[in-house]
């Protein structure tokens, strides 16, 4: 504790920079799902959802099994539902697929809040983290750079990703029913088919970002767990221009934003603390009219995407 | 050549009852979806050993039965009928914004701040300044969401949704600061408005604010600008294709900047309302989530604002009955969230069933006469 006041102002990038990786996974892997779920072509607001739900699953399988990643793979299986669903019954004519997704996001938190209610008391086993700080002998830097190794998955699923969609038959395939229904059909690919797995790899992505919140950071289950992370992840995936890489640097750069407040708060600046905590809105606003036109709007969307079209 | 032979007066009377039939289906669809929905549920409440029969007599008791179960669903419901009304007018162009809960705390903060400098002056002057400041806040804050949008291509549902974060933050930032009533302790809110400033209950008896008359006005204003006017015909071929819209010459700037600026206007009202008929102050509790709940009320009206009204008040009803629920069946509060979950996706997943059924089509009966 006495290192506090040693480093000084120097604390608030450190704490940026911690924040940054703390905060930005879960925006991280439910960017990333969304960027697949949207990559098709279909867009699933239930993410928020199915954000808490895998908070909720993940944080009670792991208080029952003691197994912190036992907790993380039923968040995905339970998101990989939520998926399936959305997936399946948005194949249906005339169905709106934002529309449900905004009605599966009060569905899945529901459900989390009913099943839940057992789970906000007891004690879950944390997720691991990787200490990059050892060589530091700065209490702050080691903060700084414990790194869990969700982060690191997430970072490597991005990179995957990238990869997959460039350079990979099954990439091309939900781009090109991302793209044009049309012309996926007539080269015989099902875009129901891969929408619906599309929809639940999305689905699955979104919960392990709910597990990371329950297991992680915060660390608990409670019902205020998410403040809308599920819902402001999606609408990064469009600020990202629905490429894995951007989204990892968003969700970075949201997270470090977030973390602006407390880190000030930490130095003793806690004036105008409801303004800090706008910081990363803000940032991302402005960044987002400077980065668009009105000539070339969205150019990189998916054909079928409704939400841009 | 058989249905030649009817004679004129019969062939149309029978025309003026066909042409309701393919309308019929708009309510029985919803109707059937809604019962689905209810089934469903029971299959969950049975699976938990609980009782469907008692949950929806008491869901029908809290919300629907006495004066005071309307009065308490009435309440809840005049917020979110100009909510949904935020998302359903900009929807009528192709625009998704989600972020009326930004327009809703602006306004509240604009009439609480605005009011508590009023405390002297009569209510017939001051109500109309306190109306007017809110809904104009709102109108400035979406109506900006449409004009960077044509403007600057700025996609308006990641920028509707970060202004609703940006409008909360600059909310608690003036309740905690500027105008905050230092007598205020536990709850930062802007000072109490005086009496003379406050909205009252209607005279119907029961204890409904006048918000909730606004609300169905301002639902059955938007249907008619919207079907019967020709500004609401532009909206909507502009809705269909911005480009053919344009190269029609149809004025798209103005109409987006304008339904973005009329829905934020009348989700500014909403604030206007929470602040004079409800609270008596702008604080954190006027941004309660209505502006969310309207989106998905807009989306079950597919956007259409007649609709709104039957769903806000079958949504307000249900969680009207949260309470009750929670204490007669030994049920947590969220079980009232599950059940809306489970009805409104099977609402939404009625919507392929729209054409489907030849019972709703003129051949059907022509055939039949």
């Amino acid at each position: 504790m006495s290192d506090v006041t040693d480093i000084g102002l120097w604390g608030v990038p450190l704490a940026i920079i911690g924040g940054a990786i703390r905060v930005s996974t879960p925006f991280l892997f439910v960017s990333l799902g969304e960027c697949i779920t949207e990559r098709s072509g279909r867009i699933n607001l239930g993410l928020e959802g199915t954000l808490i739900f895998g908070a909720m699953s993940g944080y009670a399988i792991a208080v029952n099994t003691q197994s912190p990643w036992l907790g993380v793979l039923g968040a995905a299986f339970f998101g990989m539902i939520f998926g399936l669903f959305h997936g399946w019954v948005c194949k249906f004519k005339s169905v709106n697929d934002i529309a449900i997704g905004i009605a599966l996001m009060l569905l899945g938190s529901g459900l989390a809040f009913f099943f839940g209610k057992p789970y906000i008391q007891p004690v879950a086993p944390d997720l691991p983290a990787i200490s990059f700080g050892w060589w530091s002998e700065i209490e702050q830097v080691r903060t700084a750079l414990q790194v869990n190794v969700l982060f690191i998955i997430g970072l490597i699923i991005a990179l995957f990703l990238a990869w997959g969609f460039k350079s990979t038959k099954i990439g091309l395939t939900v781009r090109v029913v991302g793209d044009s229904t049309d012309a996926a059909r007539a080269i015989g690919l099902e875009p129901d088919k891969i929408r619906l797995l599309s929809t639940a790899a999305g689905g699955a992505l979104a919960g392990i970002g709910g597990a990371y919140l329950s297991l992680y950071y915060p660390g608990s289950w409670n019902e205020g767990i998410s403040s809308g992370q599920g819902l402001m992840a999606v609408a990064l995936v469009i600020f990202a221009r629905w490429n894995p890489i951007n989204c990892f640097w968003v969700a970075l750069l949201f997270g470090g934003a977030g973390a602006l407040g407390p880190a000030l708060q930490s130095v003793g600046i806690s004036e105008g603390y409801y303004l800090f905590f706008a910081a990363p809105y803000v940032l991302t606003l402005g960044l987002l009219i400077a980065t668009s036109s009105p000539n070339k709007a969205m150019d990189s969307a998916p054909g079928e995407l409704s939400i841009t079209k | 050549m058989k249905e030649l032979a009817t004679t004129p007066l019969s062939s149309q009377s029978s025309l003026g009852i066909l042409k309701w039939v393919p309308r019929l289906e708009f309510v029985a669809i919803p109707i059937f979806a809604v019962i689905c929905g209810f089934l469903i549920f029971s299959v969950f409440l049975i699976l938990l050993g609980k009782s469907p029969t008692d949950f929806f007599a008491l869901v029908y008791k809290a919300g629907f039965s006495t004066a005071f179960s309307w009065q308490n669903t009435l309440s809840r419901a005049a917020p979110l009928l100009l909510a949904a009304l935020c998302v359903a007018l900009p929807a009528k162009l192709g625009l998704v914004v989600i972020g009326g809960e930004g327009a809703i705390a602006l306004g509240a903060v604009a009439a609480g701040a605005i009011g508590a400098y009023l405390t002297n002056v009569s209510g017939v002057i001051a109500m109309p300044i306190l109306f007017l400041s809110a809904a104009l806040t709102g109108a400035f804050w979406i109506g900006l969401v449409g004009f960077l949008r044509i403007k600057r291509g700025v996609n308006e549902t990641i920028a509707s949704l970060l202004m609703a974060y940006i409008a909360i933050a600059i909310s608690n930032h003036l309740i905690e600061s500027v105008f905050r009533d230092p007598a205020s302790l536990n709850k930062p809110s802007t000072a109490s408005l005086s009496e003379a400033l406050r909205v009252g209950a209607m005279p119907i008896g029961i204890d409904v604010h006048w918000g909730f008359l606004a609300g169905l006005i301002a639902c059955i204003v938007s249907w008619i600008l919207v079907e019967k006017t020709t500004l609401g015909f532009s909206a909507r071929i502009a809705g269909g294709n911005i480009r053919a819209a344009q190269v029609q010459g149809l004025p798209v700037a103005k109409l987006i900047i304008g339904f973005t600026a009329l829905g934020g206007a009348i989700a500014g009202i909403a604030g206007f309302y929470e602040v004079t008929a409800v609270h008596g102050s702008a604080n954190a509790s006027v941004f309660a989530g209505y502006g969310y709940t309207g989106i998905l009320i807009a989306f079950l009206a597919r956007h259409n604002a007649l609709a709104i009204i039957p769903i806000t008040i079958m949504l307000a009803g249900f969680e009207a009955s949260s309470g009750l629920i929670q204490r007669r069946m030994d049920l947590p509060d969220a079980t009232i969230l599950v059940f809306e979950g489970i009805v409104f996706v099977a609402i939404l997943f009625s919507e392929t069933l729209y054409g489907r059924f030849r019972f709703f089509k003129h051949e059907y009966w022509k055939a039949d006469a």
